[in-house]
């Protein structure tokens, strides 16, 4: 099974590297690029086929070591 | 009084907090290597500043996770001391035994300069020695040293007198211009500006041993 997760900065926090890459792509001409934000993509790949056992537990590795909840929200994708 | 400096995988200040400890204070000082589970022996643990882990996933994250922290935390538990330096400040934010986050510095540049630090607070048992007020100079060397929390964390840092050292000329956006803060027990102190690099004349500062001088009043 496939985990698919992806680790955002909470919307209270500063994200000065998005506010770099948005300041990069005006200068490339982008001008209508209004916000940039950036996160993690982690992939994980588990044993076993019981999916709600395997939400379960992906839930506590992004709430335990991916995601830093003091700053960071997650989402993720089982198939 | 016996220090513990721990040594994770990427630590890269370890020495000079021996250094310190060991021969210019002239403390009983061991070093503890990650895996070590048991720090009982010890009444003040350091963790150095570096780069554990190569600072993979964020800075401080899996070093929470190595054996040696679940023994600081049953020592920080008991009240006994923990003193952690830049990369052993991010550990204790991700390990909870301080509050809030260290996040990229807001120029998104390492520095690496001296800073004017203010004596916020000198009830503790890390800054005893300071006089509250007072300009303590030290260098930082950091790329992460963003002192973030929410509102309520922030405003219970404050009611409580948990922090303990400011900038003067904030360099890296922390907010309230944090450097140092203490928890809520005033046992665990995480820092990011270096005091084992302002120990000794020859290094342009000796205003770090009013931090370690104050631990040995304990």
């Amino acid at each position: 099974m496939k985990a698919k997760v992806y680790v955002t900065l909470k919307k209270s926090v500063l994200d000065p590297q998005g506010k770099a890459v948005q300041h990069a792509l005006s200068t490339m001409g982008f001008n209508e690029i209004k916000d940039v934000r950036m996160g993690k993509f982690i992939e994980l790949e588990l044993d076993g086929s019981d999916k709600a056992k395997a939400e379960q537990k992906i839930k506590s590795i992004c709430e335990k070591l991916l995601a830093n909840t003091v700053i960071e929200e997650f989402r993720y994708e089982l198939s | 009084m016996k220090f513990g400096v721990v040594v994770f995988p990427g630590s890269n200040c370890d020495y000079d907090c021996y250094h310190v400890l060991k021969h210019v204070l002239h403390k009983d000082t061991e070093f503890v290597w990650h895996k070590e589970g048991d720090v009982s022996k010890f009444d003040c643990i350091v963790l150095p500043g570096g780069f554990s882990y190569g600072d993979y996933l964020r800075t401080g994250a899996i070093a929470r996770f190595s054996p040696v922290m679940e023994g600081v935390r049953k020592h920080a538990e008991k009240g006994k001391l923990v003193i952690g330096i830049c990369n052993g400040f991010q550990i204790l934010t991700e390990s909870h035994l301080l509050p809030g986050a260290l996040l990229r510095n807001e120029s998104l540049k390492f520095i690496c300069r001296f800073v004017d630090l203010q004596v916020e607070e000198t009830n503790s048992p890390f800054m005893r020695r300071a006089k509250k007020g007072e300009t303590l100079r030290m260098p930082i060397a950091h790329g992460e040293g963003n002192y973030f929390a929410d509102d309520q964390t922030i405003s219970e840092l404050k009611k409580n007198n948990q922090i303990l050292l400011r900038y003067r000329d904030n360099p890296n956006g922390s907010m309230e211009n944090i450097a140092g803060i203490c928890n809520k027990n005033r046992n665990v102190f995480g820092l990011m500006p270096h005091p084992e690099r302002a120990s000794e004349h020859e290094l342009g500062s000796v205003d770090g041993l009013k931090i370690f001088e104050s631990i040995l009043e304990n």
